[in-house]
């Protein structure tokens, strides 16, 4: 502990950490280009890249919630971690708005250019029509059929399903502002249990996908966009719940009081954003 | 300032003293370093290292251009050299340039102990490395490193071996490396400023760096995007830039450039802050118009969002887009024009003196205003059409990035060096680093200009005969420019052996909270927050 003062920043001791966690992306990357092309062994390296992030997450984030527990943040620490993590979701924001975008400049530019009639002239996609969803000229020409996801049913399901868990998160917040630690644990049981039902609800629906409706990620853009949406919103409530089920493990072990409690409030927001992610998702991607 | 450095000391007595009084012994150490300083000495000395190895690739591409016909390498070599000769002068030398400058002087410059997040600095830091092992070592892949220029398009990127991967994976983690340094920056700057510090008085490099920080995380995530969407195409069968699949590769320029274009004023933005510091100092008067250079910044961040597709004349987008797209360019023109006169009016009627760094921040006035107005010119969409992909194109950006950027982190390094060692550096030896500098500069872009003008493309290896003189002139200045950088490693090194101690302000017309702390600096600074004076603050009104 090295600022024993209260009124002083705290200011972390040297830590190896950051070394590790370099190494585990240099591991990971190197495995990720030797499996992409098919060289021996790199699903090894892959994993082992894998193995050291999680052995540096759980050291890293152990240590923080040491010095957390053992009184080293001051308010002024919480107010830097808050702005932070404001940031940090911004960010998140910036990196989806670059596959929203696609998405609009796919559906908006590029499938009506290639479907407008100085393409058909000039290019080989002559009688290529064009309408949304489309997987792109060559498979129409090739008369590949697939289905589009419809946004009724588990689509609108899981919308359901993830607005209700911020409701639950919310009531979990409500319960820890008025010390009452078992609403707490109940609230955010239910919203991860509510969570893991949309991830599962979201690998049926990639299931039948691939197995019933003929789309894949290589269904032209319909496809990409669907599954690289989709797929990197996944990803996300993934780690979303993780970090609620971290929470949750720290509430049962009587971690957070009502004043102090900024690991909840960060996974509050950023379960949030995912939700804000989905709506749009739900809108964009589904239904229009 | 002593004081409270002493008053820290006493107060860890029972704590182990092992912790807090300094780096840990080795490299080790280095490894594990909280400190700010270590960090920002860390950075300086990666972007150095990475300047030499970008400038020995740029050197094998004008050792190739000095006559026409292929002498040295093969044009797939050369095509390599070019973009990872641009990949690691942008990402690897010129952004951590600045990131060491503002991981030194932030905390100092609004008196906070270190940066906000002292740990997860660390990290920003050594996530360097293993991107310039992956972008280095794909030189040495079969197939070779990514040869498309560091622009990446598709479908070139989409075909290229896995030196590309390797270039990608390289992106995603500078972009990690950038966001967590960014936000670090942010929240060192709006959470750790000493009472007193409001955001208006604040020295004008940490505004500059709050914009940049806000820039890069903005933007950098659609970079990951971008690349990740590449990466999916090239292995996962997706269609994003694949027209055959409905897609299109002008998306990925267009994605691209809603990145790159602010990626021009991270790297300005900075440099523009650092000369803010030196010009006043050696005019000894306070900057000039200094909300009006708040404005300007805060401007030229918002307006870098909405010009990208200037570079993108030439790809067919609609007359009205190639209007707006002009007009909003231009429009830079107007707070990139405060800032110049700004600088111009602070040395207007002052006592001015011509050290080391002054004449670095003066090179740059002159050469990055150079820039500027070629810039100007290649924002006409008429004149574009006829400049798109010629040398014109690479004469103006290496005005702004080498004159412009590079220059200005010469005027700081040269500016706080003695703050940093402890000891003043050989003027002599400056003063010879700065105008071999810009004479070679000059002599190896200038040139470009008319070999642009001239019809010449660019990224091609060979070249029509009537274009040798002008590209034997230019290379001669590569390489005088080229070997001209190690003059500086030398005043550096010998820096650090020895020198005449440097006082605790060895620019009289310094300002800043900087400049009230001992020379060198000692390990820890602002454990317990200054009191703010008016006379600490470069902002004075």
């Amino acid at each position: 502990m090295s600022n024993p003062s209260a009124s002083r920043y705290f200011i972390p001791q040297p830590s190896l950490w950051p070394m590790v966690g370099s190494l585990a992306l240099l591991l990971m990357a190197s495995g990720a280009v030797l499996t992409m092309n098919s060289i021996a062994n790199g699903g090894f390296v892959l994993l082992a890249g894998f193995a050291v992030l999680f052995y540096m997450l759980f050291g890293w984030f152990g240590s923080v919630i040491d010095e957390s527990e053992g009184g080293n943040y001051n308010l002024q620490v919480d107010q830097s971690f808050r702005w932070s993590m404001g940031w940090f979701i911004f960010s998140e924001v910036m990196f989806f708005a670059a596959f929203f975008g696609s998405l609009f400049y796919i559906r908006v530019l590029s499938v009506p250019e290639l479907a407008s009639s100085a393409q058909q002239l000039y290019s080989g996609f002559a009688g290529f029509v064009g309408t949304w969803p489309t997987a792109g000229p060559a498979a129409e020409a090739a008369k590949t059929e697939f289905h589009a996801m419809h946004a009724t049913g588990i689509p609108l399901l899981n919308t359901i399903l993830l607005l209700s868990s911020g409701a639950t998160l919310t009531w979990a917040h409500w319960g820890m502002l008025a010390g009452k630690r078992k609403q707490l644990v109940l609230g955010l049981f239910l919203t991860i249990a509510l969570g893991l039902t949309f991830i599962g609800f979201q690998a049926y629906e990639y299931y039948e996908a691939y197995n019933h409706l003929n789309l894949k990620m290589t269904t032209g853009v319909y496809g990409s966009t669907f599954f690289m949406l989709t797929g990197f919103h996944g990803f996300h409530v993934t780690l979303g719940a993780t970090m609620l089920i971290v929470i949750l493990i720290r509430s049962m072990k009587g971690h957070f009081t009502a004043e102090r409690h900024f690991a909840f409030e960060a996974v509050a927001w950023y379960w949030h954003f995912v939700d804000v992610v989905w709506l749009g998702l739900f809108v964009v991607v589904y239904w229009l | 300032m002593q004081a409270s450095h002493d008053t820290h000391d006493h107060a860890h007595g029972d704590h182990g003293d092992h912790a807090h009084h300094g780096r840990a012994p080795g490299l080790m150490g280095w490894f594990t370093t909280t400190n700010h300083k270590d960090i920002g000495t860390m950075y300086l000395w990666f972007s150095f290292v990475m300047f030499l190895v970008g400038g020995a690739m740029s050197l094998v591409i004008r050792g190739e251009l000095f006559a026409p016909g292929l002498q040295y390498v093969s044009p797939e070599f050369y095509n390599q050299m070019l973009t990872l000769h641009a990949l690691i002068m942008v990402f690897g030398a010129i952004m951590p340039a600045f990131v060491g400058f503002a991981n030194w002087m932030i905390p100092m410059m609004v008196g906070a102990p270190d940066m906000a997040f002292a740990r997860m600095n660390n990290w920003s830091f050594w996530l360097l490395p293993p991107a310039a092992i992956l972008l280095t070592g794909s030189l040495f892949v079969p197939g070779g490193a990514a040869g498309t220029g560091w622009t990446l398009y598709p479908p070139l990127s989409v075909q290229m071996g896995l030196g590309m991967d390797m270039a990608i994976f390289a992106v995603h983690i500078l972009g990690m490396s950038s966001i967590m340094g960014s936000i670090n920056i942010i929240t060192t700057i709006l959470n750790m400023r000493a009472p007193g510090m409001t955001l208006m008085r604040m020295p004008m490099f940490c505004w500059t760096w709050l914009v940049t920080a806000f820039l890069l995380i903005a933007s950098m995530p659609i970079l990951a995007g971008a690349v990740t969407m590449l990466l999916t195409d090239r292995h996962f069968g997706t269609s994003f830039f694949n027209a055959a699949g409905g897609g299109d590769p002008v998306l990925f320029q267009h994605i691209f450039w809603f990145f790159g274009h602010p990626e021009v004023y991270i790297i300005a933005l900075p440099a523009f802050g650092v000369v803010s510091h030196v010009i006043p100092a050696f005019s000894r008067k306070h900057l000039f118009g200094y909300t009006s250079m708040v404005y300007a910044i805060a401007a030229i961040g918002l307006i870098s969002f909405f010009v990208w597709a200037h570079h993108m004349y030439v790809t067919g987008i609609p007359l009205t887009g190639q209007l707006y797209f002009m007009y909003a360019t231009l429009l830079i023109a107007v707070p990139t024009g405060v800032k110049v006169f700004n600088w111009i009016t602070t040395m207007w009627r002052g006592e001015l003196t011509f050290e080391t760094p002054m004449l670095f921040a003066l090179g740059f006035l002159f050469l990055f205003t150079v820039g500027g107005l070629t810039g100007l010119v290649l924002a006409i969409t008429a004149v574009d059409i006829q400049l798109q992909d010629t040398y014109y194109v690479v004469a103006h950006f290496h005005y702004v990035m080498v004159a412009g950027a590079l220059f200005s982190a010469y005027a700081g390094a040269y500016f706080w060096l003695p703050k940093w060692t402890g000891r003043m550096y050989d003027e002599a030896l400056g003063k010879v680093h700065f105008w071999t500098s810009i004479v070679f500069f000059n002599v190896a872009f200038f040139p470009q200009h008319f070999l642009g003008l001239a019809g010449m493309p660019r990224r091609i290896p060979d070249y029509a005969t009537q274009f040798t003189d002008f590209n034997a002139v230019s290379s001669i200045g590569a390489f005088g420019f080229g070997f001209s950088q190690l003059i500086f490693l030398w005043v550096v090194l010998k820096n650090i052996k020895g020198g005449e101690a440097a006082p605790v302000k060895p620019w009289d017309g310094a300002t800043g909270l900087e400049w009230t702390l001992p020379s060198p600096v000692p390990y820890h600074t602002f454990e317990d927050p200054p009191v703010i004076t008016e006379e600490h603050l470069a902002a004075a009104h």
